[in-house]
């Protein structure tokens, strides 16, 4: 007993053990790197070396000059701008309608007898399916495009609203009824908060489909855009280019999903998942 | 003055009858307890006088609304405390108020602080602040300090005794802690089968605790104790 006693004594009066050395983020942040860094480098060595060829696939210091010429003549940024252009449009118009139908559905058991099963039925159909329907309609130009990136945005949004508005904690929905509280204050204060998680869930999977909506679209009858810069380079068999757009497209998907992320941060920082101080 | 009075009430679930023909009256300042099995319809005639379902017969007067404390602290995750408390009433008076009774229940300086990061024991706190900011007449208190540990229950009844005493509110307490109700209520009443079945004035009495314990079916030997 006296010794245990001694031997613990000892114990609080040493210095308290280090604790295990743990990476930093920083650290952790630097190593994410390394394997697309070393990639990049193994393939423009594979490269310079001859085993690749520049047809197949040209290095990327090749690609990035390639960059560098088209920025430098400002054909980049208005290709870019108009593939951004159409994204966003076709984002916000899609994205409002799924919101607005979600909304409207999650509420209504009415609304969803009405719709439900008719949006499901679209939404079965492959939106890439619709697209030579969509050059009927549209023709080649702006407006069919963006109707693209629309369809394609409209569902993940739509059904994560609905699911969000239905998944909204039934107890809170009493409180607001002890509380008096009037049903916009009710739909303010309690269902669209509820609700958000889910609605961000569906925007990260619109902006998601949204690119792929857009490369479809771009590759049909365009004379501006990424999309086109692709077509206009098989022509020419410029491997450079096409494989600079690939990387323009997957650097705007990264963007896109931080963008998102960056969003969530803001909206649900009060959820234990996305908040950042402890 | 009364809180609440109830005049016949009677609440039934299809053929099943959960409260017959019910009597209550609280007044200003009065705690009441409410001890009772479960399934006994104490929780049944709480959300009655909650507004939050339909009597089937019966008369239930209470001036104003009556604010609810529930078992579970039901505060919105993503509003810092103020709102919490202060919810239905944003106001500049109302953010006031709420960082007052926020205060009050021993929670000052926390009102931008949010939900995720309260205790248990500080969430119900921030709940009874949600209650006693809307100056209720009648508070209705549905085992809110049921899922709270002992010592944490203890400093709850003081806080809550406390409270009461300052606004004088008619309080409800519907709870099966005997000891609990012994401890803070100047009234118990004893449900059984949809009626009240007993009621004792806590004041002065010895022995409660056994007599109450009988009530409700519990055989204690006080002399082996």
């Amino acid at each position: 007993m006296t010794i245990q006693l001694s031997d613990r004594t000892a114990l609080a009066a040493a210095p308290r053990p280090r604790r295990k050395a743990r990476l930093t983020s920083w650290q952790l942040n630097i190593i994410s790197w390394l394997a697309p860094v070393g990639f990049l480098l193994i393939w423009e060595a594979a490269a310079r070396a001859g085993m690749i060829a520049p047809q197949i696939l040209p290095a990327p210091s090749a690609v990035a000059a390639t960059g560098w010429k088209l920025i430098a003549n400002g054909s980049l940024f208005q290709h870019l701008g108009a593939s951004l252009a159409r994204a966003a449009a076709g984002f916000v118009i899609g994205g409002s309608i799924g919101f607005g139908l979600g909304v409207l559905v999650g509420f209504s058991r009415l609304a969803e007898a009405l719709l439900d099963r008719s949006i499901q039925m679209i939404r079965a159909i492959p939106f890439l399916a619709m697209l030579p329907l969509v050059i009927v309609w549209f023709g080649v130009d702006e407006s069919g495009k963006i109707f693209m990136v629309s369809l394609a945005v409209m569902f993940p949004i739509y059904i994560n609203t609905v699911l969000g508005i239905r998944q909204v904690d039934p107890k809170l929905l009493e409180l607001a009824r002890v509380t008096g509280l009037s049903w916009q204050a009710t739909i303010r204060r309690i269902i669209l908060p509820g609700a958000m998680p889910s609605v961000l869930t569906g925007v990260r999977y619109a902006l998601a489909v949204a690119w792929l909506a857009l490369v479809i679209a771009e590759t049909i009858a365009t004379t501006r855009g990424i999309g086109f810069l692709a077509m206009d380079a098989r022509e020419f068999l410029q491997t450079n280019v096409i494989v600079l757009t690939i990387l323009i497209y997957a650097a705007i998907g990264v963007g896109a999903d931080s963008l998102a992320r960056a969003l969530e941060r803001r909206l649900l920082r009060w959820h234990p998942n996305y908040a950042k101080e402890a | 003055m009364t809180a609440v009075s109830v005049r016949g009430l009677r609440r039934q679930y299809g053929e099943r009858v959960v409260i017959e023909n019910l009597d209550l009256r609280i007044g200003k300042g009065e705690f009441v307890a409410l001890l009772g099995e479960s399934g006994c319809g104490k929780t049944t005639l709480l959300r009655a006088l909650a507004g939050l379902d339909a009597i089937d017969g019966g008369h239930i007067d209470a001036p104003g609304k009556p604010a609810v404390v529930f078992q579970e602290h039901r505060l919105l995750p993503w509003a810092p405390l103020w709102q919490n408390v202060a919810l239905g009433l944003e106001t500049p008076e109302g953010r006031a108020a709420a960082i007052a009774a926020l205060s009050e229940v021993g929670l000052a300086g926390r009102e931008e602080d949010w939900p995720r990061n309260l205790s248990g024991g500080q969430a119900q706190r921030v709940a009874l602040a949600r209650a006693l900011v809307r100056e209720p007449k009648l508070l209705l208190l549905d085992e809110p300090f049921a899922a709270l540990d002992a010592l944490t229950r203890i400093k709850m009844h003081v806080l809550i005794r406390e409270l009461v005493a300052r606004h004088r509110p008619g309080v409800l307490l519907v709870t099966h802690d005997v000891d609990e109700a012994v401890a803070i209520a100047d009234r118990i009443l004893v449900m059984r089968a949809g009626r009240i079945a007993a009621s004792y004035d806590t004041a002065g009495q010895t022995g409660l605790r056994d007599t109450l314990l009988k009530e409700l079916g519990v055989e204690t030997d006080t002399r082996a104790a």
